[in-house]
């Protein structure tokens, strides 16, 4: 905030030339506008689900068909459990991240390795709790063109709603694996003192920017797929 | 000298400070969120059910807010950057209104011209045991024909766990 505020009188100074009018690295600029771009493509998934659920009659209840959880016993049902386990998981991997960008900006590596590698644990932890569920709705029966639930009303289901929800929940799941890829480097290059030598630790930053983006569009995909 | 580096503490000190407390708002945000879902999976009234949605979908934006303006670092940006990508994505106001209307106008039209449409939305299906295992294996076979293998350690496990509840 303060920066923003005293950059106030310079800002004829910002667009005189010399130096970047956004006040910010080139690649950072470019990983906000990439970040917007796949902004509208994960609205575009998400709002064709809405549309497709809007203009169809009825819709299976999310209570009954996420309600089991890991080492669960038989006949134990606990809807929103294990989803609530995923989303803390990725909320608190997103605070590592800031800490990690954090010590990035007083150039303390060890600070940065630290928080880096327990991002990436957070990262796989999601991953697993992704491939529990999956595995578990495949072997109930749910998969693309597979539909064994029933909608709320008791009447027949439409295959709709597992295409969407395998098709949008694999799609951020390819976006939380390519994260993690992306921080593994980051965390190879930290130990390698590639930043140190650079003198900066922008490029967390700019991997920083992708993992929040990852645990922004999970808020989304969390709501309305589980609780809406 | 000491007194930058007694600004930079005072600024480390502010920084950190920010991220337990935008930590707390959304571990409080998604705490309150999974209390009204759990409220919601006994209630009947669809006024309140439709209510505590409406409720939910403003967490839900409250909780985007704060991962874009603090954990992204976007409050802190320069003002026309942070422009730039505000001002396109209002294009989502358009995008969901239009599109959630017209899902809903293509339901309607299709209750009032296309009688089976409507007719399925009115057929309970049998939610017994082995009705519901036939279905399943059907849909299980047409999905996987030619991976054999598969199916049939599909077909095991069913057999071995025939007191599996119905699914609904």
């Amino acid at each position: 905030m303060s920066t923003t505020t005293t950059a106030s009188p310079n800002e004829a100074k910002l667009w005189g030339g010399g130096k970047s009018p956004f006040n910010s690295e080139y690649g950072k600029v470019m990983m906000w506008y990439f970040l917007m771009s796949d902004a509208f493509t994960f609205g575009a998934f998400l709002i064709s689900y809405g549309t497709v659920r809007f203009s169809t009659n009825g819709w299976p209840n999310s209570n009954e068909v996420f309600r089991s959880f890991p080492f669960a016993p038989a006949g134990v049902h606990a809807p929103l459990v294990f989803v609530s386990i995923m989303t803390f998981i990725l909320i608190i991997s997103s605070v590592t991240m800031v800490l990690a960008v954090h010590a990035g900006k007083n150039m303390d590596k060890q600070g940065v390795v630290r928080n880096m590698i327990l991002t990436i644990i957070g990262g796989l932890a999601f991953l697993s709790c992704q491939a529990w569920e999956w595995n578990h709705l495949f072997h109930e029966g749910a998969w693309w063109g597979s539909n064994p639930f029933l909608n709320a009303d008791g009447t027949a289901s439409s295959t709709n709603f597992t295409n969407f929800f395998f098709t949008i929940t694999g799609f951020h799941g390819f976006h939380v694996f390519s994260g993690v890829v992306i921080n593994i480097i980051m965390l190879i290059m930290t130990l390698m003192d590639k930043f140190e030598q650079r003198g900066h630790y922008l490029m967390i930053e700019k991997a920083g920017l992708y993992w929040h983006f990852v645990d922004l569009v999970w808020v989304f995909v969390f709501t309305i797929f589980y609780l809406l | 000298m000491s007194h930058s580096h007694l600004d930079h503490e005072a600024h480390n000190a502010e920084a950190i400070a920010e991220i337990k407390k935008v930590t707390i708002i959304l571990s409080v945000f998604t705490v309150i969120e999974l209390i009204l879902g759990f409220w919601m999976i006994s209630m009947t009234s669809v006024g309140l059910k439709l209510a505590i949605k409406g409720t939910i979908v403003i967490l839900m934006m409250a909780k985007a807010f704060y991962i874009v303006a603090y954990f992204m670092h976007l409050k802190h940006e320069v003002k026309n950057l942070i422009m730039t990508i505000i001002v396109p994505l209002l294009l989502f106001v358009w995008f969901i209104g239009a599109f959630l209307w017209d899902g809903n106008s293509f339901r309607n039209l299709r209750n009032d011209y296309d009688t089976y449409f409507k007719e399925q939305a009115t057929i309970k299906v049998e939610k017994k045991e082995e009705d519901h295992e036939a279905v399943k294996h059907e849909a299980t076979d047409a999905k996987h024909e030619d991976a054999e293998a598969k199916h049939e350690t599909t077909d095991a496990k069913h057999d071995a766990k025939p007191a599996v509840e119905p699914y609904y």
